[in-house]
Formats: structure tokens, sequence, C-alpha cells
């Protein structure tokens, strides 16, 4: 592993180990890419990792006893490990891998959602989350006669933690279920208190990181929750591959999700043990090479450092929020502070996917619609917003281009009055 | 930029036509394009077959939005076996420019709520509308 170190953060520096970020997306017009929310760039090292895995190690993993089957597994455990250092895990028996966050709390929901809830059983989750954590909770609570209730959130896009204590009054709270970061507003949760509270309630917890992971020093042990769930292709490594997280004691006691290959110990026509963890939760085979190339990720996110990395967004966004809120027509919903780089805004008679397209003839990529939280939207009285989210290869010239170009859709729209 | 939208679309975005909600109607029907959560609504009144009368209602980007004031123009007088012949090709004829997939869904959200609207096509498959 490449240890953290304290170089100077460099964003142009950076650039040049993403190929992709050189590329044109039209004739002449450079890509700026403000879409990582959605999903990272890849750097070289990531590509390189993968494509060595199939050019000279490829075989499955956990199966067979030839050299490469076990150069295979070697690298895939590897990968584990560099998880579970990553976010501070005691063991790499608490690293599940899934397809990404989303299969992540599908598991929780289904397996400990099926074999422990109750009817009237309450499952507690936010206005502020992503469909992800809201409708494997839905379905869950449909199969079992259980309750989703919803912790309201403030005009700021704060969580309301004073309602959110409310809801725990019921006695009947089972999980809580949040995001650490919010994909539209940016917000960063208090998560280690709601994780506090709901213990206190005697209610499991679930944190959605997938917005925090790629940008933030995770502790999973500060925060204390049962279970964590990010994705791959969010933090520089590639799609397919996810994490779920959870703590030794509670996956012990949970039954498995998916059953197949992998995850047993025994099996006869009577039925079957099934095999310790983490491999009790990964039925099948695997996705060997994300794995690895996940691997390759944290290494190239250690070099530079989380905390690095965080204290650049912060700059980007500031910058960012001083600059859009000059905008006639603009407004801006989410916090000014103690914020993820992911910045939503509308425009005063353009609809966001207009605003997209705008900023795509000038090859700047964000995203445009709900992003997945209709809720969300719904709570601010929208039907969709515009959202550039910045990472560790964007910088300033960006931000400017961004404003410049939607000064320009402003225009072009008021021209029409 | 300034090539982005034709000049028709963006008229027909700010000053959008046959625009409000007719009531009684004879046909009445609401789609939404569950990637941007927009919203359109098409009331129709029918007279001996043909279109008498038609009005759009709801929210969405410039080219979801001419797109529905355009078609709805072309609609009145039809018989309603000619409005069902209307194509993915009719509509991109009138908005006059080219769209990716996902923006293709903007622009034919009109034409998915005339169809499922007029004829019950229940469950239509959008997939006949976008081929």
């Amino acid at each position: 592993m490449v240890a953290p170190s304290i170089v100077s953060f460099s964003a142009e520096k950076i650039r040049q180990d993403f190929p992709i970020l050189s590329r044109e997306v039209h004739p002449g017009v450079p890509l700026i890419y403000l879409d990582s929310g959605a999903t990272s760039q890849k750097p070289l090292a990531v590509l390189e990792a993968e494509d060595t895995f199939y050019r000279q190690t490829n075989a499955n993993v956990h199966r067979g006893v030839h050299a490469f089957s076990e150069k295979a597994t070697s690298a895939y455990e590897g990968a584990r490990d560099k998880v579970r250092a990553f976010i501070n895990a005691r063991s790499s028996q608490e690293i599940v891998f899934t397809r990404n966050t989303t299969e992540s709390i599908n598991l929780v929901a289904y397996a400990w959602g099926l074999s422990t809830l109750k009817p009237g059983d309450e499952i507690v989750t936010t206005e502020m989350e992503h469909h992800s954590n809201i409708v494997p909770w839905q379905i869950v609570a449909g199969h079992m006669k259980a309750v989703v209730r919803f912790v309201p959130i403030t005009d700021d896009g704060q969580l309301d933690l004073a309602a959110y204590r409310k809801l725990l009054e019921s006695g009947r709270v089972k999980l809580v279920s949040v995001s650490h970061a919010s994909n539209v507003l940016g917000t960063i949760n208090p998560v280690a208190e709601v994780v506090a509270a709901a213990h206190a309630a005697g209610a499991l917890t679930v944190v959605d990181a997938a917005q925090s992971a790629p940008h933030l020093p995770l502790d999973v042990q500060a925060l204390d929750a049962d279970f964590v769930a990010f994705s791959g292709h969010k933090m520089l490594g590639p799609t397919g591959i996810g994490v779920l997280y959870g703590k030794r004691a509670v996956l012990q006691e949970m039954p498995p999700f998916l059953g197949g290959g992998s995850m047993i110990k025994n099996v006869t026509m009577e039925g079957t043990t099934f095999a310790d963890l983490p491999q009790r939760y990964e039925a099948g085979t695997p996705a060997i090479a994300q794995a690895i190339g996940l691997g390759a990720a944290i290494d190239y996110l250690n070099g530079i450092g989380l905390a690095a990395i965080h204290e650049h967004e912060v700059s980007l966004v500031n910058y960012a929020l001083e600059r859009l809120e000059q905008i006639p027509g603009l407004t801006l919903y989410g916090p000014r502070t103690n914020r993820v780089g992911a910045v939503s805004f509308t425009l005063k008679g353009v609809h966001p996917h207009d605003i997209a397209q705008g900023l795509d003839s000038a090859g700047i990529a964000i995203r445009a619609g709900h992003h997945c939280a209709q809720p969300l939207h719904h709570r601010y009285g929208l039907t969709a917003t515009a959202r550039a989210s910045f990472y560790l290869y964007n910088t300033r010239d960006e931000v400017d281009k961004l404003v410049e170009t939607l000064e320009k859709v402003r225009a072009m729209f008021a021209r029409r009055g | 930029m300034d090539d982005l939208y034709r000049e028709a679309i963006l008229d027909h975005y700010s000053d959008p036509r046959n625009w409000g909600v007719l009531s009684p109607a004879d046909i009445d029907h609401e789609e939404s394009n569950p990637l941007c959560g927009d919203k359109l609504r098409l009331t129709m009144r029918v007279k001996d077959g043909k279109i008498a009368e038609l009005a759009w209602a709801g929210e969405g980007c410039a080219i979801s939005q001419a797109s529905a004031s355009m078609l709805g123009e072309t609609l009145v007088g039809k018989t309603l076996e000619e409005a069902r012949a209307i194509t993915k090709e009719d509509i991109l004829d009138l908005l006059g420019i080219e769209l990716g997939p996902v923006r293709l869904k903007c622009a034919l959200l009109s034409l998915k709520v005339l169809k499922v609207g007029a004829y019950g096509l229940a469950g239509w498959n959008e997939a006949e509308i976008e081929r």
C-alpha cells in the first residue's frame, strides 16, 4: 500500500493520471467533468490493475488449487484487506463485497428484515435519502407489515434531529438507515449522533456512505454503525463492485441473502450449512477484477489522502457557491457549510434538462433530474434540479467555466422572456 | 450556445399553444417521465371522430413542452385514426433537432400521453414509440 503523503495537493497534477480528462466531448471542446456524484472517473492505476489481472492471473477465486487461482484469491482477498484498512474495520471478515451501495442496502433489508421484522415494527430513514435507501425498506416492510418512517429535513437541508428523537420514542423502531452525505444537498449528516441515539433506542443502524466514502476519511469504529454501505465506482474504482461493512457480531447473527456457490460449508439434499464470514454473503463468482481495481483505487486515494481531498473539495465548493449565488434567478439548495462537493440548483425559467444540455454544448457534464431522490425534491416543491459535483481532479477554472456558461444559458432563455 | 435549440422550440416553450385543462373532456390522460419526474396532461374533446379541441398542462423542459405544443397544433381537426398514425419521426421533424436517447424521452412524452390516453393502450411499450 502507498503510504499517505503530505506532498502539496495539485489537481492539475492529479488530472494527468486520468486519461479521460484530456478527451474532447465535441470537436475542440474539452471535457469538464462535474458529475462525479453519479460516477467518478478512473485513474490509470485502476485501469491497469484490472487489465493486468485479466492478462496475467485471471482465474476464479476460492476454488482451484492451481497457481493462478491462488494468485487471484490472494489479490481478491488483498483488496478486501485494503477496504478494511480504508474504513478502519476491525477485521476483513466484516467486509462483504457486493455490486454497489444499492445491493449492500438490499442485502441488509432482505437478510435482516425478512428474518427479524414483525408487524408494526418501524424502520426509520430520512427525507433526504437516495431511492436506494428508501425502496428496499418499503419492499421489505411491505412483506413484513412493518412501517417505514421518515426523519424530516429543515429548509437549509439538515436532518431535524428533534423530530428524529421523537420518532425513536415509539419504542418500535428496529432499524435506522441514514446517508452520511446527501447526494443532492451535499449535507454531511451527524451520523455518529444518529447512530448513538438509535442504539440507545435499541435499533440497528445502516449508514449509506456512497457520497462520503470517496470524499471524507471514514472510520467505521468511530461511527459505531452496524452496517456501512458504499460503491467502488464513485471512489475512482470500477463499476460492479461495492462494499457492505457489518459488525462481525451482527453479520454472524444474520441469515444469508443470496444462495449458491462459495457461500456454503456443506450441501446435502436435506439442507445446507453456510460458510463463515464474509463468504456467507458472497454467493457465486464475485467481481474479482473489479475488487482488485477498487484496491488500486484505495491505494491511489491513500497516496493523496482523504483529508487533503476533502480540503480541496471544500475550497472548490465554497468558491462555486460564492460565484453561483451571484447569478440572477439561480437558487441553491443545501447548507453552506459542513458539506461535500455536490451542489444542486435551479435557474428561474430554465428547466434543469435544458441547463444540462446547454452546459453540455460547452463540454460541461452535470446531472439534471431528481437524482434518485424524489421525496427530497418534493420536500422543496421541485421535480428536478441541476447538480454539479466536484472531486479531487476538478479546478477553479472549471468552476469559472461552469458559471460563465450558465450565464449564457440564462441569457438564451431570458431573451424569450 | 445560440444554436442549441431552434428558435421555434424556444418560442413554443415560452409561449406554449393550447395550454390549460379542458373540463369536461372526452379524453383526459397524464404521463410522467420517470427520469426527471416531469408530468404532462392532455385533455381533448372529440366531435364526429375528429379532435375538436385540446389542451396540455404540466411542467417540463423546453424539449418536452415544445414537443407538446407543436404536436397539439397539428392534432386539431385530425381524426383519431390519423392521430394514431403519428410516429416518433413526425415529432422529431416538428422539433427539427437531433436528440440522444435520454432527451428523446423528453421529446416523446407528448406522443406517449396522446397514444396511451387516446387509445387506452395501458402499459404501452415505450420501445414501440421510440422505434
